[in-house]
């Protein structure tokens, strides 16, 4: 009765390997469209040069309007930082460190990571939500008839003008949070104000902190920034698909930010 | 390379072209010829690729088979430089306007002259002023897109497109939604934009009697074929019975109304799975 066809109970093993196999070379596909995406706005690079004033605007949207966000975060981070770091070392008696230990969780972990998470929710996604749009009402294509080319005119200053301004951010988050733990610290928990600023002058060294945390940011803005143009620019052109494409730009660049965090830690601290 | 490309009168020559959208066959073995200088109407039912065809001709598709030749040269074999250089001498009025929504009418009818041109901005003042003022659209010159009604925003589209002052003209749809006097107007701007300035112009529209007044030759196609070409007055007497459906807008005959779908009767009856 039940007639089970002969390779019936063969196709639905294979179902879910076939399905993962398709999903992974749809993945593999898309990574490969980035990689030629990237270095299409590559090529845009002379021309910025040139037309300067297309990077400052975007500088401009993409970076001056993330100033607040990041420098009050900073400020709230650096804040906390100052009040635990208290609690733990005052134990030991050495809350005269507390300088070392907020400026190190600043300018090493938190300053990079912390910007680029914050970076992503507020300028990457507003990047992918504009580009997905562009195409969406046929703006690009119109440009590509116009003989302009849309990633060079449109893509390439918001791509660099993300990678220039996060390292700048990233510093200010620091900065500010520095001070944050200052107010904490030396204003409210009576820290000596010249060891806060001494130790830290002391022990943070220019190329083990500043150099290495300088260069998580650079690495995180391309990331970060390339996450966000390229999701915008291979979205389903469609509201639907733009809505996706922004969700996946900041998920993906989450992934993205916390999984090569680690990686550049392990090769920058791994063996000291 | 081929005989017809030899013909100096022809500009965009399609041989044999083949075009898919997933399953379905957009395009199966379509020839076309566009002469130069002249205004050529294609037309057909909705949804039969008539955007898709100019977007061909662009080169922003590409077809499956066959060869779409812009004064000899094929398009689709073209590096990405030679591209962008043949498309400097096309303009295309996007069936949506297209235009870019950051920038006001006026830096959208500036923008391919200050891509393309390094001209003070005196001289693009005056052009842009001209273009805007030959589609009507001179006082609107500070408003930005959004604010703009759908048949405004085609004419804005019109001007950007003419701001080069290409030699190939291609106008998706350029009549809908403008009322009878600005119809009127655009009517006799692309006219006159083929008499005075020599542009071959291609001109996709349902708008039969409006096209039919200004082509010199006629298209139509539908499902995949041109199903009918000529003079408008040797399409008008055609006696083919598709060509007179759609030239008299017909309710009955061959050229079908509905997407290809199954039986009405049967797919009402049919239970929701
Ligand atoms: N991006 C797309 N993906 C899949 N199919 C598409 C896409 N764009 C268009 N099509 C299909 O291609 C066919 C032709 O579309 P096209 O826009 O060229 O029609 P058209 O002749 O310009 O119609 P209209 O007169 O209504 O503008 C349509 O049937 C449509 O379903
Ligand atoms: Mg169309």
């Amino acid at each position: 009765m039940n007639q089970v066809p002969p390779f019936g109970s063969l196709a639905t093993m294979l179902g879910p390997l076939q399905r993962l196999g398709h999903a992974a070379l749809k993945a593999l596909q898309k990574l490969g469209r980035a990689h030629l995406f990237l270095v299409h706005v590559m090529s845009g690079l002379p021309d910025l040069f040139r037309r300067a004033r297309l990077l400052l605007a975007q500088m401009y949207s993409v970076g001056v309007l993330t100033v607040l966000l990041i420098a009050i975060s900073g400020l709230f981070v650096g804040m906390v930082l100052g009040l635990q770091g208290y609690n733990v070392l005052s134990d030991f008696g050495a809350e005269q460190t507390l300088g070392v230990m907020v400026a190190a969780s600043l300018v090493r972990e938190l300053g990079p990571v912390v910007t680029a998470l914050l970076f992503s929710g507020r300028a990457g996604s507003a990047l992918t939500a504009e580009i997905g749009l562009m195409k969406a009402t046929e703006q690009l294509s119109g440009m590509e008839m116009m003989a302009v080319d849309p990633i060079k005119r449109i893509v390439a200053p918001r791509f660099f003008a993300g990678f220039l301004s996060m390292p700048l951010l990233a510093g200010l988050f620091s900065a500010v949070g520095v001070l944050g733990g200052y107010f904490v610290g030396v204003g409210l928990l009576g820290v000596d104000q010249g060891a806060y600023w001494s130790q830290m002058q002391a022990k943070i060294d220019f190329y083990d902190d500043a150099v290495n945390g300088f260069i998580k940011s650079v690495v995180f803005g391309a990331i970060v920034t390339w996450i966000a143009v390229f999701e915008g620019y291979d979205s389903v052109p469609t509201a639907e698909g733009v809505s996706r494409a922004t969700t996946r730009s900041v998920v993906y660049s989450a992934f993205a930010v916390l999984g090569s965090d680690f990686v550049l830690t392990a090769l920058m601290f791994g063996e000291s | 390379m081929s005989g017809d490309c030899a013909d100096k009168d022809v500009v965009i020559s399609i041989r044999d072209l083949v075009f898919s959208r997933g399953a379905r066959k957009i395009f199966d073995g379509v020839n076309l010829d566009i002469p130069r200088g002249k205004i050529t109407a294609i037309m057909g039912p909705s949804g039969t690729g008539k955007t898709t065809l100019l977007k061909l001709i662009g080169g922003q598709l590409r077809p499956d088979r066959g060869t779409v030749r812009v004064d000899g040269q094929n398009v689709h074999k073209l590096r990405l430089g030679q591209l962008y250089a043949l498309r400097k001498r096309m303009g295309m009025l996007f069936q949506t306007g297209a235009l870019l929504t950051d920038l006001s009418v006026y830096e959208n009818v500036a923008f391919p002259l200050r891509e393309h041109t390094q001209l003070p901005e005196s001289m693009i003042r005056t052009l842009v002023l001209m273009k805007l003022q030959a589609v009507g659209l001179r006082g609107a010159r500070d408003l930005m897109p959004a604010q703009l009604s759908g048949g405004m925003a085609r004419r804005v589209a019109l001007a950007r497109a003419i701001a080069l002052d290409p030699t190939v003209i291609m106008y998706d749809e350029p009549f809908t939604g403008q009322d009878p006097i600005s119809m009127g107007i655009l009517v006799k701007l692309i006219h006159d934009l083929n008499e005075e300035l020599g542009l071959t112009s291609i001109v996709v529209s349902h708008d039969v009697k409006e096209t039919a007044g200004i082509a010199d030759y006629i298209y139509l196609i539908s499902e995949g074929q041109v199903i009918g070409q000529g003079v408008p007055e040797a399409i008008e007497r055609s006696d083919s019975c598709w060509v007179r459906q759609f030239m008299q807008g017909l309710a009955d005959g061959p050229v079908p109304f509905h997407y290809p779908a199954a039986d009405y009767a049967a797919d009402l009856l049919l239970e929701p799975a």
